[in-house]
């Protein structure tokens, strides 16, 4: 009964996990990848087959958020740092200006596509048609009154939105403000609605803030629902609910057609066509970028990058298209190759 | 008789009454937890089931030695660089010839899964004898073949409805009236790393990765946890500071997991530099959140030593320390474990710290190291149920029983433990 025995092969076990940690750790032989949650699914498909056809390592892809995947890109180079970010929104000054700040001077930025943003119902209910303004309306905190003030938003149904529209209480599902999806379509459909209103456009250029606010801020009443970041979810509850509606990105409706449908915004159907040629208005550019210095250091990121912008991944039948990304037009895939493969630096 | 105890004890019948109302309400409770917990594993268990069987469809592959060895070397450099996606067309359009037009073919040859070319080249490799021959092969049917088999596309419903057109319901019907559709124990899922197609997602590399990290862990947690305890429960003085220690490590035990993440995040690896997303870090997080449970189950587990023990120890001549390590830790031993297997299987099922240090991650290489990137089980589940694809949905049911299968095997080895070691006096 020799307690002290009993313990040592634990301890003898602790030191050398300890002393693992203390050697210096060798350089990384693997990408890197951190970013978007809607750019995960095509980064980790490219992951996936240049890890299968390659000698190279399968590259490890992190779901950050655009936001937070900049962040960690900009905090510095070397190897502790990502190698590629994903966003689903460009770049900011604030965050180039953050990167080079940190040593990071040279970015190639590839712009690999795009998504739509959906507003979506049941099946089970007949589909409807919006407009960015009846969006607007329905969903703002404060909704322009007659003569050119505000007030905070009175409508409680779709019908007192606009008279053709079904008479049911206004219920949205959506993401929350972490959400790239969520400053999507803030951006894209709020906006778009908002700016319907003459005096509102006018506002533009004298009060930004203002302008902002007013367009940008979504009703706290309890008629938009933030349903968290997994879109399967608010597919669920749509399905358990036919009276409200949920905003999603679009391969998420192409996945679910036989329980969702996808409403009609501006006489437009959300469909694979009207994204890729940008007649559906809730549409948005995916991108990535990469640390030039990291290329020489870490092997495979040019082969990544070829993978990524050949046709048969980002091209209109490329395996990426399966996951519901919307591809480029063929000058705009051309041009965007060719940038990455003679490592362009971004320019804004 | 009775009269007498009515009339001496007026409210009896009443305070029966209540007693008996009690019992049921408690036994109500528990039937409606039980209820619940059946008929969330029930729920669950049953979406699981088809997560471990597959489809595969039968094509017989015509290795042509002129297209993947046209020198006749059979250099395995030459093989390894052949196109063997074009062995598989070839054969779909063998069996269906009346298939004209791009976009049609494209839908033909998206019947088999896009790791067909990837297990002929590994078969070749293995056997380059198959060059020049004919041969039938099974291959892993896409997603939504498999969902179809399964009985989960709804074949009545109209065909902008569903993911499978009529064409493509037409070509799964001729192949398995000819019998060249199968379905097979999945035994990838045990034995592959994750994938973006749901066909091919397997969870050996979260297990792995949920391995190495709870290894870590438990090396680091268990031998600090126990001197801790050891120490605070027979050496250290009592006093203003000991109660401090007390509280302190009390409040540990009840900090949100997440806080642990970012103190991971902060320490580890901004000031450390240790490697982001590897079981290392995470195990060292982890083993942050169980050191308190650890401390607190084992100054527990020292407590209900009888004192005898310890008196009897002292009269006989020995040390402090030989009375501590000779005498009271082996006798309280069994509750440290179960102490510490409690905290694990707790560790076991958290994400929340290992956001923070990168481990919420796609992997697709099983980890062999704890310097390698990893992700853990409950991340696994997390991710695949933030996935679009349909197919995904039982996988994520079949992640969470294989993690409750864990978590419950945890929970016996700590029950089994104590009764086998626990000693009553």
């Amino acid at each position: 009964m020799n307690g002290i025995l009993k313990l040592s092969p634990l301890l003898a076990a602790s030191a050398l996990v300890l002393a693992a940690v203390s050697t210096p750790a060798h350089a990384r032989d693997q990408i890197s990848i951190v970013g978007s949650s809607t750019v995960f699914p095509f980064a980790t498909t490219v992951a996936e087959r240049f890890g299968k056809s390659t000698k190279f390592k399968t590259p490890v892809v992190e779901s950050t958020g655009s936001g937070g995947g900049l962040k960690l890109f900009c905090s510095g180079s070397g190897d502790k740092h990502p190698d590629i970010t994903n966003a689903s929104r460009r770049i900011k000054k604030s965050e180039v200006e953050k990167c080079a700040a940190n040593g990071i001077k040279d970015i190639v930025e590839v712009k690999i596509g795009y998504d739509g943003i959906v507003l979506a119902n049941s099946k089970k209910t007949a589909p409807v048609k919006l407009t960015l303004k009846d969006v607007f309306l329905a969903l703002a905190k404060d909704v322009p009154a007659a003569d050119g003030k505000t007030q905070p938003n009175p409508y409680k149904t779709w019908r007192q939105v606009n008279a053709s529209l079904p008479d049911v209480k206004i219920e949205v599902l959506g993401p929350p403000p972490t959400s790239g999806t969520r400053d999507a379509f803030v951006e894209l459909a709020m906006e778009g609605g908002c700016k319907t209103f003459k005096w509102i456009k006018a506002m533009k250029k004298t009060e930004k803030k203002a302008y902002k606010a007013l367009c940008h801020t979504i009703r706290e009443d309890g008629a938009f629902i933030e349903a968290g970041e997994n879109d399967n979810l608010i597919v669920r509850k749509l399905e358990a609910n036919p009276k409200a509606f949920g905003i999603f990105g679009f391969s998420f409706l192409d996945q679910n057609a036989d329980v969702v449908q996808g409403a009609m915004v501006n006489g437009k159907e959300p469909s694979f066509e009207n994204i890729s040629n940008g007649a559906y208005p809730v549409s948005r550019a995916l991108y990535f970028y990469v640390k030039k210095d990291q290329l020489r250091k870490v092997p495979g990121i040019e082969n990544y990058l070829a993978e990524f912008t050949s046709d048969r991944a980002w091209g209109e039948e490329g395996y990426l298209t399966e996951k519901g990304l919307i591809p480029m037009s063929v000058s705009e895939r051309k041009d965007w190759a060719s940038k990455v493969k003679s490592l362009q630096n971004l320019s804004m | 008789m009775t009269d007498i105890i009515k009339a001496s004890l007026p409210g009896l019948p009443r305070r029966h009454a209540a007693e008996r109302r009690f019992q049921l309400y408690g036994k109500l409770a528990i039937t409606m937890a039980l209820g619940f917990l059946v008929v969330m594993i029930g729920m669950i268990g049953v979406s699981s089931i088809g997560a471990f069987t597959q489809t595969q469809i039968a094509l017989s592959i015509n290795f042509d030695s002129d297209s993947l060895d046209p020198e006749g070397t059979r250099d395995p450099a030459t093989l390894a660089q052949a196109n063997y996606s074009s062995l598989e067309k070839a054969a779909l359009r063998e069996v269906f010839p009346q298939v004209k037009g791009r976009r049609d073919k494209r839908k033909l040859y998206g019947l088999v899964s896009s790791s067909a070319q990837f297990t002929l080249q590994n078969k070749v490799a293995a056997n380059p004898a198959l060059v020049g021959t004919t041969g039938k092969f099974w291959f892993v049917a896409s997603d939504d073949v498999d969902q179809l088999v399964k009985g989960n596309i709804d074949a009545s419903l109209p065909e902008t409805s569903r993911r499978m057109s009529d064409k493509e319901l037409g070509w799964v019907e001729q192949l398995r009236a000819s019998g060249d559709v199968q379905r097979v124990a999945n035994v990838s899922f045990f034995t592959s790393g994750d994938s973006r197609e749901p066909e091919l997602a397997g969870i050996l590399s979260a297990v792995m990765g949920s391995a190495l990290s709870l290894l870590v862990c438990f090396v680091l947690s268990f031998p600090i946890g126990i001197m801790a305890a050891i120490y605070l429960e027979e050496f250290a003085p009592r006093g203003r500071w000991s109660d401090l220690i007390e509280i302190n490590i009390n409040n540990l035990a009840a900090v949100p997991s997440i806080v642990f993440g970012l103190l991971g995040l902060a320490i580890l690896l901004n000031t450390f530099g240790l490697p982001r997303s590897t079981p290392l870090v995470g195990g060292m997080v982890l083993a942050l959140m169980t050191l308190p449970t650890i401390i607190i189950a084992s100054r527990a587990s020292l407590r209900a030593v009888p004192p005898s023990i310890r008196e009897a120890a002292l009269a006989i001549g020995a040390s402090e320390v030989q009375t501590a390590f000779h005498h009271i830790a082996p006798l309280a031993l069994p509750g440290m474990l179960t102490g510490a297997i409690v905290g694990m299987a707790r560790a076991l099922g958290d994400t929340a710290p290992l956001l923070m240090i990168g481990m919420v991650a796609f992997i697709v290489d099983i980890p062999a190291s704890i310097l390698e990137p990893a992700t853990a089980l409950p991340v696994q589940i997390f991710l695949w149920a933030d996935s679009p694809e349909r197919a995904f949905l039982e996988k994520t049911s079949a992640a969470i029983m294989v993690l409750l299968l864990f978590l419950v095997l945890m929970n016996l080895a700590a029950v089994l433990l104590r009764k086998k070691f626990e000693r009553r006096f």
